[in-house]
């Protein structure tokens, strides 16, 4: 009995461990194509590149001018993620935390409206914010981010909601008797508390931002700022033949990092996705 | 009977008094960035489904028209079926897979983190990448036979879910395998007691206590299905095209979103109207899919 029992769980594991394999297979054609001259990369796809095709650090280095300078474009993408998911982290926990706290129509309004936005596809408002942006000034890197405190507000106000609404209101009750004002109350207090969902929204928020295409397509003022996701689908979209090797050798410097913070942070991650699924 | 009260409250006066008065730093600015991101575009949306424009200063009130060209534009038609189908066999393949994937994995497999780890990894990468490193694959198997992922309809659809189950189990696995997890184990034992098989156990036992996470991940992948637009445009980009004997092009490929974004921008600028009436439709027909699946599937849950 106990034996068959071994059996079935080793043939599973030799089954996941191919299933694996094919897994990584896509990013290992990456890392391969983007040491092949150009023309190799659509014939011998699943080759090593050998003394013929190698490249060296050609695509590389043809990559980083093509179509604009590519670590502009990398500067940007952080810019925008990091002030997005700061932004969204400050301003939607304190929202959250007055709209539970504050018993009014107008607060039940804004929670309502946060829920409903979540069912509302980026189609339904893409072209009247991206006029709406351009018209306040929000078509910068440094000014994006309040459009995707905006657009992003919802499912953040509804996770930190969420949580504000379990913890004990006798903790915060103490505090104020001790003389706390309410943004000591907020910051010392809640906030400490709030750590793990802070966590989770942040890595959601992260994950959306950096690989988000559409809304800095459409916002952003294309002329003089690109994000990576923007600069991988232009060089693609504007030239008649592709650079195959070169659009690899970039697409691959811009996986590593995102490959390296999951390695990292891959806990938290897992963690801040099952957190966030549970909005349905 | 009073301690009950406070413990279930929410909130009380003597917090709630002086945090009303930071309203200007509590909610203000949360509630002004979602009026411009999103509750004025929301509204002037609607508005503008019902008007002829090209820009926003220029929109004529005319009524239902636009909804009517909306419903007999060929392509729009076309890029409803060909959503509805790809978000069927998705929804299928993804959650049966990563159901399965979850279930071998929370069955004390050695090395099952590291599994974990590579299946999710793909998520981090976003959807233009995906395409583009997807096309390259299709492409360079594809190209052996002298054709290509862009010259074949069928390919791009299956494509397509090639695609999406290579991105998204790892997601839904992480769902599927917190669920699992959450399952009682005294009734996985008392079922074991009872002679139950380990078919019976899973059919009767272990999927009926998991029925919420299945609501979520069905929810889930049938809105990302009907909503896809990146790894869309990036791999196939509605390729190939055919051209109808009245001139017109039909985008064989195309999904809703993209035929929404191809509506926006693309040359004929008079059609803006009638690409703000699909978007209408199409938010509420994913928010429509979206309740009407979550009432049907919570009806199957185990009351607890």
């Amino acid at each position: 009995m106990k034996k068959s029992k071994n059996l079935g769980r080793t043939i599973v594991t030799a089954i996941l461990s191919v299933i694996s394999v094919i897994y990584v297979l896509p990013v290992v054609a990456v890392v391969l194509n983007s040491f092949k001259i150009n023309t190799f990369v659509k014939t011998d796809t699943f080759a090593f590149p050998n003394a013929e095709s190698f490249a060296g650090w050609d695509n590389f280095i043809t990559g980083m001018t093509l179509g604009g300078t590519f670590w502009t474009s990398v500067f940007y993408s952080l810019v925008i993620t990091v002030l997005s998911t700061a932004l969204i982290l400050l301003f939607t926990s304190m929202a959250a935390w007055y709209i539970s706290r504050v018993d009014s129509s107008f607060c039940r309004a804004v929670y309502f409206l946060c829920v409903f936005s979540m069912v509302v596809p980026f189609q339904m408002v893409m072209f009247t914010l991206s006029k709406t942006a351009d018209k306040l000034g929000f078509d910068t890197p440094w000014t994006i981010p309040v459009i995707y405190l905006g657009f992003g507000a919802g499912l953040a106000v509804f996770m930190f909601t969420g949580f504000v609404k379990s913890v004990p209101l006798s903790i915060e009750e103490a505090a104020v008797i001790d003389g706390c004002g309410p943004l000591r109350t907020f910051f010392s207090v809640v906030v400490p508390m709030l750590k793990p969902t802070m966590i989770s929204v942040g890595i959601l928020e992260i994950m959306w931002v950096w690989n988000d295409y559409l809304l800095p397509y459409l916002v952003l003022d294309r002329t003089k700022y690109m994000t990576i996701p923007i600069h991988i689908q232009y060089l693609k979209g504007s030239y008649g033949t592709v650079d195959l090797g070169a659009t690899m050798a970039l697409i691959l410097l811009s996986i590593i990092p995102v490959i390296v913070f999951y390695l990292c942070c891959q806990k938290h991650i897992i963690k801040g996705v099952a957190a966030g699924a549970v909005k349905g | 009977m009073k301690k009950q009260r406070d413990a279930a409250a929410v909130t009380s006066r003597l917090i709630s008094r002086p945090i009303r008065r930071m309203f200007p730093l509590f909610l203000l600015p949360m509630v002004a960035s979602f009026a411009i991101g999103f509750v004025w575009p929301f509204i002037h949306g609607i508005y503008l489904s019902f008007c002829q424009f090209r820009t926003t200063s220029d929109a004529e009130f005319i009524g239902f028209g636009n909804y009517l060209k909306a419903l007999q534009d060929q392509t729009f038609m076309h890029s409803f079926w060909y959503t509805a189908l790809y978000a069927i066999v998705s929804l299928v393949l993804i959650n049966v897979l990563a159901f399965t994937v979850a279930y071998a994995l929370t069955q004390k497999i050695r090395g099952a983190n590291i599994f974990r780890t590579v299946f999710f990894m793909p998520n981090l990468i976003g959807g233009i990448v995906l395409g583009y490193i997807w096309s390259m694959i299709f492409d360079g198997i594809l190209g052996k036979y002298g054709t290509s992922i862009v010259l074949n309809s069928t390919y791009g659809f299956w494509g397509l879910i090639i695609l999406m189950c290579w991105q998204q189990i790892g997601y839904m696995m992480i769902i599927y395998i917190a669920g699992l997890q959450a399952v009682p184990e005294d009734m996985l034992e008392a079922a074991h007691i009872d002679g139950a098989t380990k078919w019976q156990t899973l059919f009767h036992v272990t999927i009926p206590n998991v029925m919420p996470s299945i609501t979520i991940c069905m929810f889930l992948s049938l809105t990302n299905g009907f909503k896809l637009f990146d790894q869309n445009l990036a791999l196939t980009g509605g390729q190939p095209f055919i051209i109808n004997p009245d001139g017109s092009t039909l985008k064989t490929t195309e999904m809703l979103a993209l035929n929404i974004y191809n509506t926006f921008y693309g040359q004929n600028t008079a059609a803006r109207g009638v690409a703000q009436a699909k978007a209408v439709l199409f938010f509420v027909l994913v928010a429509g899919l979206g309740l009407l699946q979550l009432t049907s599937t919570r009806k199957k849950e185990v009351q607890q």
